[in-house]
């Protein structure tokens, strides 16, 4: 064989194999050190920021044993993605049951009922759907009725691209369906709101922007954490939270990955974190980051914080994430059609 | 020293000058206003606070670890391919140049899915890289992968349109005259493509720290480990805090300027230089 | 001729050593085995393996399937939202990165450099950073915005918004090609032209502008490329209402966010065909005008 040749194929090998030989470096590891990997969606930074030291306090003292976090934000479905094709999460925070549901059924990296292995629905908080107007409320927006009128611009991110967005439009469905009694009414009512959508940003954060910073439409559909937000830190002053009269329980789930959890051998602590949210500490920053507390006596506690609104559910109302997923997002489905429709 | 016979009167030369200036006054420069008028809108302190965070300060580390790793291996390889492509006749010659350009016309989107698909846990060599307890998806290694991938033609692009327009006499006259291959290379090419080569290396890092598309979807995103700067500059973003994400982002674009002045005082400092001899 | 018939008669074994031999014409200059071989290795390693991984993963839905996703009308409508916005900003850039890189090479004013460095900002600045600038520029409440929505002008959630962030991204490819090889192209032949007779126009066109033509064309298919890929930029500019301002790349990450890895993979195939087509027309084109201008 010719010289030159195995020369250069060597090189190419070599250049090549450089990168892998970068990420073999792993840290020694210390028995009484703990790494917990959680991986959640956006809007959680600030409520983990407050959670995790005082779960590691809790935990030093229960156990003698440290533990660090490593924290991973993303969007909720991209996140639930990086975990089905290998990111070592311990713990998934994710916004929506269906994410997570995926990571059971497309990788069995956890059992298919995981919803059951802790309180509630394995969420230890709850949130809804409600809007965001301009100062003055210009528009006059009390309820979902008022989303269709002509001349006024809503704005919610992309169904088919965001968590959040998809828990907006059930919202809207159900109002739609209450109000006019029929699914082909709450498709008509649907239409005439994304009729009235000038821009689809492809994630919530990204709507809250659009809304906020560029000025553009006069109501946003947002979390309510999110609307807290915007209203009391983003713009002070500059917007107002409407309940509208009807809307959704978003219940962001939490869940233990088991088969990452057993490798690292983080499966107790693992647990046990996930445990400690519906404590009564976890559940009082849980409120203060304005996500709508489990624990009944927090609850009352903040009672006045959150605007009591009538809400449907996923599981009674739509017959769960899955069946709704494929009725109204998937590729050809209710969303598709009312948006591709003239 | 004009001649005039070569060069455009005065006026022409201003309402060129005029034109260029305005087009990229709108198109590059008020970006890049903005960009750092949000970054110092809330004052200085606010703009050094933001970059000085142990997240920003890893999401820095590690842009500049990946650059340093990357570019390099974009170096080596456009050399030879420009050498190859330029000095040598062979049929498919066409077909090789629009391989290379080939990640340029990839969106950044599926640059990153393929390597999901490669090495993901279910990817064609996932499995076989669990079991060996490798990592490469979530981690530096597809990091740079992903980041060699985006930058793949930039040098050997910059070269191989240099390289033919200057042709291959010069390296024919070394080498009848009796220098080896590597000699020639040394004391006849690179003398002569150093200025294209130092664009392709500028653009290649300048870019290799950019990155965002395909870096995004290989990072897994851990904080202070796996965020390069672009990527904390979104996340930074998406947490409402506008003034750490841009001033992150003008970070990068200062970079950037930097090297890309510091580029322009040594091309200038060499011709004083070699001006002499003229 | 010889050189086909060399080819068909080798053995797979020797195959590199023959194409070094007989492929290419014979030259004095050493180092192609090294050079092409190395080429081809690295060019298969990092390019051409990843990406033959969503060939594969496309191949394992049916041809229907297949045809359904990556041919749908919304798809349809996205791939000449894409492509269409990507031909008109690399066409501007092909005008005035010409322009920026004639200015830059051949005259002199205050703040050249300061300039010059700021042509490759588009390179350096993460494209969600473009996207978010161009943005804030360009909304009703923009800097610029503002001017033009009384004058009816609408940018921000338009494909002219998505024009504009293209010719962002775009613009570099061109000067940068440009540049080196107009700098590098000596005035003598200007002079000579000149001596001859020409205008400064016919110098321009009949010597100038063959010198750098294929540099310029280059220019012109990365940007048209990247264009036509770009996520990260776009995605905050354009308003993504499906069939008026989605563009193709969404399609792929909508699919993803159905778990639906092969659909993604079917737009991104039917994309990247295309996009290949391009390039290797225009490469084509260069390869046919060196051989007819003998060079």
């Amino acid at each position: 064989m010719n010289r030159r040749a195995v020369i250069t194929a060597t090189i190419a090998l070599g250049l090549a194999a450089g990168p892998f030989l970068a990420g073999c470096t792993s840290k020694p590891t210390d028995p009484n050190a703990i790494v917990l990997t959680n991986v959640s969606y956006d809007p959680t930074r600030e409520l983990y920021q407050a959670i995790n030291p005082a779960f590691a306090a809790f935990w030093k003292q229960k156990t003698g044993k440290d533990v660090t976090f490593r924290m991973s934000h993303g969007g909720s479905g991209k996140q639930s993605r990086a975990i089905i094709d290998g990111l070592d999460a311990d713990v998934a925070t994710l916004g929506l049951a269906y994410d997570i549901d995926a990571i059971a059924t497309k990788a069995t990296l956890l059992p298919a009922d995981w919803q059951k292995a802790l309180p509630d629905n394995s969420s230890p908080y709850t949130s809804t759907i409600v809007f965001l107007v301009r100062k003055g409320n210009p528009k006059g927006i009390k309820d979902w009725g008022d989303l269709v009128k002509p001349g006024v611009q809503v704005i919610t991110p992309n169904p088919k691209t965001s968590g959040g967005a998809r828990w907006n439009f059930l919202a809207a469905w159900a109002y739609g369906k209450k109000a006019g009694g029929s699914d082909a009414a709450a498709e008509a009512y649907v239409t005439k709101l994304f009729a009235n959508v000038p821009v689809l940003d492809s994630g919530a954060r990204g709507s809250t922007t659009t809304f906020v910073e560029r000025g553009i439409g006069d109501v946003l559909l947002a979390w309510e954490n999110e609307a807290f937000l915007a209203e009391k830190e983003l713009g002070k002053g500059q917007f107002e939270l409407v309940a509208p009269s009807l809307s959704i329980l978003a219940e962001p789930p939490v869940a233990v990955i088991s088969a990452n959890a057993k490798k690292h051998g983080t499966e107790e602590v693992a647990d046990a974190y996930l445990r400690y949210l519906y404590t009564p500490e976890a559940q009082a920053a849980i409120a203060h980051n304005f996500y709508r507390p489990r624990d009944p006596k927090i609850a009352e506690q903040f009672k006045s914080q959150f605007p009591q609104i009538p809400m449907v559910t996923i599981d009674k109302d739509f017959g769960g994430w899955a069946k709704a997923q494929k009725t109204f997002f998937d590729d050809g489905g209710v969303f598709d059609r009312i948006t591709t429709k003239k | 020293m004009k001649v005039r016979a070569t060069s455009e009167d005065r006026l022409t030369q201003i309402v060129l000058i005029g034109l260029a200036l305005t087009f990229l006054a709108f198109f590059l420069l008020l970006p890049l206003v903005a960009v750092f008028s949000e970054a110092l809108g809330q004052g200085l302190g606010m703009f050094l606070e933001a970059v000085q965070t142990p997240d920003a300060l890893a999401a820095i580390r590690l842009t500049l670890i990946i650059a340093a790793i990357s570019v390099p291996l974009n170096v080596v390889f456009g050399i030879a391919a420009s050498w190859a492509i330029t000095k040598f006749q062979f049929p498919g010659k066409s077909l090789l140049i629009t391989l290379i350009d080939l990640p340029f016309s990839v969106s950044p989107v599926v640059s990153g899915l393929i390597f999901v698909l490669l090495f993901g846990a279910n990817g064609f060599v996932g499995p076989w890289l669990a079991e060996h307890d490798l990592k490469i998806i979530f981690a530096v290694p597809g990091i740079v992968l992903a980041t060699v991938f985006i930058t793949f033609p930039f040098v050997a692009r910059e070269l191989i349109p240099l390289m033919m327009e200057q042709g291959k006499d010069d390296e024919e006259a070394a080498l009848s005259l009796g220098a080896s291959g590597w000699q020639t290379f040394w004391h006849v090419t690179l003398p002569n493509i150093r200025w294209g080569l130092l664009y392709g290396v500028l653009l290649c890092n300048a870019r290799a720290m950019g990155e965002f598309g395909a870096v995004s979807v290989v990072s897994g995103h851990i904080r202070g480990e796996t965020n390069t700067m672009p990527l904390h500059v979104e996340i930074l973003y998406n947490e409402y805090d506008f003034v750490g994400a841009f001033a992150v982002a003008s970070l990068l674009a200062l970079l950037a300027l930097v090297t890309l002045v510091a580029k322009s005082v040594l091309e200038w400092r060499f011709d004083l230089h070699s001006g002499a001899s003229h | 001729m010889s050189n086909t018939l060399a080819l068909a008669g080798a053995p797979p074994g020797v195959l590199p050593r023959t194409i070094a031999r007989t492929w290419r014409k014979r030259s004095v200059m050493p180092g192609f085995g090294l050079t092409f071989g190395f080429t081809l290795a690295w060019l298969t390693l990092i390019v051409l393996i990843p990406l033959a991984t969503i060939f594969l993963k496309a191949a394992g839905m049916g041809w229907h399937e297949f045809v359904a996703v990556g041919l749908s009308p919304r798809a349809l409508a996205a791939y000449r939202l894409s492509f269409g916005t990507a031909a008109a900003a690399a066409l501007v850039n092909a005008v005035f990165g010409l322009l920026v890189a004639w200015v830059l090479v051949r005259y002199s004013f205050p703040g050249k450099r300061v300039v010059s460095a700021l042509v490759d900002l588009p390179f350096a600045l993460p494209t969600a950073v473009a996207g978010i600038a161009l943005t804030s520029l360009y909304a009703p409440n923009g800097w610029i915005g503002q001017f033009l929505e009384p004058m009816g002008i609408k940018v921000a959630f338009t494909s002219l918004g998505i024009t504009i962030a293209l010719v962002f991204i775009g613009l570099p490819f061109v000067v940068r090609s440009v540049e080196p090889v107009l700098a590098d192209l000596g005035k003598d032949v200007e002079e000579a032209a000149a001596t001859l007779g020409a205008s400064r126009y016919q110098t321009f066109s009949r010597v100038i502008l063959p010198a750098i033509g294929p540099a310029l064309l280059t220019g012109f298919a990365m940007a048209f490329a990247r264009g036509v890929g770009e996520y990260g930029s776009v995605i905050f500019i354009s308003g993504n209402m499906p069939g008026k301002t989605e563009i193709a790349p969404l399609l792929i990450v909508t699919q993803l966010e159905q778990y639906a890895y092969a659909g993604a993979t079917a737009i991104a195939v039917v994309m990247m065909l295309a996009s290949f087509a391009v390039l290797l027309l225009i490469n084509w084109i260069q390869a046919v005008n060196r051989r007819r201008m003998g060079a």
